[in-house]
């Protein structure tokens, strides 16, 4: 807007800059303690620099089985991804024109952005706590042996933990998906149909290349909320907790530069994934312009 | 064509339902589901190792026992607990406002070339997506007794013992809740700012409205959007917070979350439940409050 760089334009400027420190300095302090040598602690001065905390994590943190975390977590994630993108896509589309019950699942799914983590996470407990008695009375009520001695429970990771992580993901999913619908160009649609395009192969060959690369800014959101979520695991997960659940519980039990190693890996997971989003994107500009 | 238009309407209609479904079965199954459990279960009863399906006010009546005498014992637990969260609410809501407003202010308006916008937007949301925990320990090189700041200032001669109250208090958690959710008020803020047609401020400027002027009179009115729902977002994650402010309190520090957490792990789940509605209907007439009719799919 403005002509000349005034001086509102430079105080901004610096508050912005401090803000970016603000951002990312306690990160990058973490990744900088976490290459801290064998005799230092949690605070500075760095004591020599080594992988030492690196080499501790890898054989693994006390009685916590931190990789089998960290495979579940991966695990979960994945799913979470993939399905995140799917039932966004579909329903975003599905907005592209009328339906019934349209509103109702709009404020739904803002809602359920909205309505406090620990409340979304208690219910989904107390749903399949209420699931498993069901179970158990049915078990007992037709005399099934198995339910007696082997039923435990439904919650589990891919149960009440997939339902929890959704409920978080999908919301995001969706209000990407309207960000990028609103900006469609309609009337690229209306050529595929008035070709003779069937509605499949107007969403095949229209509408799925031009909104490609948003998909991958909802599986990246897909991802990265799934694999940091705490809040609505907490309480639907059973007896196996992802990552972010055991590296909460640490954090009050080790006083190692571990917990900083274990941070910077975590992170590192992340940024490798925001990373091969943005390499994805490129290749796949790169891709179109190619063929126009 | 085969099929006459009102046809082909409900033909396509059937589709959109059908590809509406998975999102409407998910939710129905684990978010609307899950708060008819906790209302009904919220009215029921318990012993140590079970529910009992009994109808009962117990679970609200143990809520606020207390909580309506005036004696010397006021206010009880749950008001006082209430009252602590909103104390965290309300500062972070004005933190991240300020901040929040700011910076997007700033990436508006005073940025010429879009990639760079573009470039330093995406700086901004990044941290969204990595680990809310691993953000808030690495604060503890900084603010421990031994951390970063307290030796800064020893060496600077400002203060000759340790402060603290940087760590494990009222400010470290007001300080993370800041550092993780200004950019709740960031994203919306800015899309409501872009979207300000610019020949509105040169009218203004032209009109001999000061720099100020134009902020308070055209800017800040027209990304009311933006702010109510930032405030939202913010309100919200904080109120129902006990991660945030288990950690960065030290396990110390009470709030409404954290109650309905060491309840759910005593399996006082109908206490929980009790305490899980009363939270959500403030929620709820929190945003009622600020709303009052913003429509959010206009604002993508």
């Amino acid at each position: 807007m403005p002509e000349k760089r005034g001086s509102a334009f430079y105080a901004l400027a610096a508050f912005f800059a401090l803000f970016v420190l603000f951002l990312y300095g306690p990160t990058l302090t973490i990744l900088v303690l976490s290459f801290q040598g064998p005799e230092g602690g949690l605070t500075f001065p760095l004591q020599g620099l080594s992988l030492h905390w690196y080499r501790v994590l890898w054989e693994g943190v006390g009685v916590v089985d931190i990789w089998a975390a960290f495979r579940r977590s991966l695990r979960l994630s994945l799913v979470v991804m993939v399905l995140t993108t799917v039932i966004a896509l579909a329903a975003g589309y599905a907005y592209r024109r009328r339906f019934r019950g349209q509103d109702l699942l709009f404020h739904l799914t803002i809602a359920s952005l909205i309505v406090p983590s620990i409340v979304v996470s208690l219910g989904i407990a107390l749903q399949f706590r209420l699931i498993d008695d069901g179970v158990k009375a049915l078990g007992e009520a037709l005399e099934i042996g198995w339910v007696a001695e082997n039923f435990a429970t439904t919650m589990g990771l891919f149960t009440s933990g997939l339902g929890a992580h959704l409920t978080w993901t999908l919301p995001f999913g969706l209000l990407i998906m309207f960000a990028v619908f609103n900006r469609f160009p309609g009337e690229l649609e209306e050529a595929g149909r008035d070709l003779g395009g069937s509605p499949r192969q107007v969403f095949l060959h229209v509408v799925l290349p031009i909104i490609a690369p948003s998909l991958i800014g909802v599986a990246l959101f897909g991802f990265t909320l799934s694999w940091d979520e705490i809040a609505r695991s907490s309480q639907a997960l059973g007896d196996l907790n992802t990552l972010p659940l055991e590296l909460q519980g640490l954090t009050t039990t080790v006083t190692t530069p571990e917990i900083y190693a274990l941070g910077t890996l975590t992170t590192g997971v992340s940024a490798l994934v925001i990373g091969l989003a943005f390499a994805s994107f490129a290749l796949w500009r790169r891709y179109r312009a190619r063929r126009a | 064509m085969s099929s006459s238009p009102p046809e082909a309407a409900a033909s396509t209609g059937r589709a959109a339902l059908l590809q509406a479904a998975p999102l409407a079965l998910v939710l129905a199954g684990f978010f609307v589901l899950p708060l008819l459990a906790t209302a009904v279960v919220s009215f029921w009863d318990y012993t140590e190792y079970s529910l009992v399906p009994a109808v009962t006010l117990r679970n609200y009546r143990e809520m606020f026992e207390g909580c309506l005498t005036f004696g010397p014992d006021w206010p009880c637990t749950t008001v006082r607990t209430y009252l602590s969260t909103l104390k965290f609410c309300l500062l972070v809501w004005g933190f991240t406002l300020v901040i929040g407003f700011t910076v997007a202010y700033f990436l508006a308006f005073h940025l010429r070339s879009d990639t760079t916008r573009t470039a330093l937007f995406l700086l901004c949301t990044a941290p969204f997506l990595t680990s809310n925990v691993i953000r808030m320990i690495s604060w503890i090189p900084l603010l421990g007794r031994e951390g970063a700041v307290n030796r800064s200032l020893i060496a600077l001669k400002i203060t000759d013992q340790p402060l603290d109250w940087l760590l494990f208090s009222d400010f470290s958690v007001v300080l993370a809740f800041v550092h993780l959710y200004t950019l709740f008020v960031t994203v919306p803020v800015f899309n409501s700012l872009m979207r300000i047609d610019r020949r509105l401020i040169e009218a203004a400027r032209d009109a001999g409205a000061s720099g100020w002027q134009i902020l308070w009179h055209v800017i800040i009115p027209l990304a009311r959007p933006g702010i109510v729902i930032g405030s939202i977002f913010v309100i919200v994650l904080v109120m129902g917070d006990f991660v945030t402010i288990g950690v960065m309190g030290g396990q110390q520090i009470a709030s409404v979350g954290k109650v309905i957490q060491v309840q759910m792990s005593y399996l006082q789940f109908p206490a929980a439940a009790a305490q899980a509605v009363v939270l959500l209907a403030l929620v709820l007439l929190i945003i009622v409050a600020l709303t009052r009719a913003v429509d959010i799919r206009r604002e993508l």
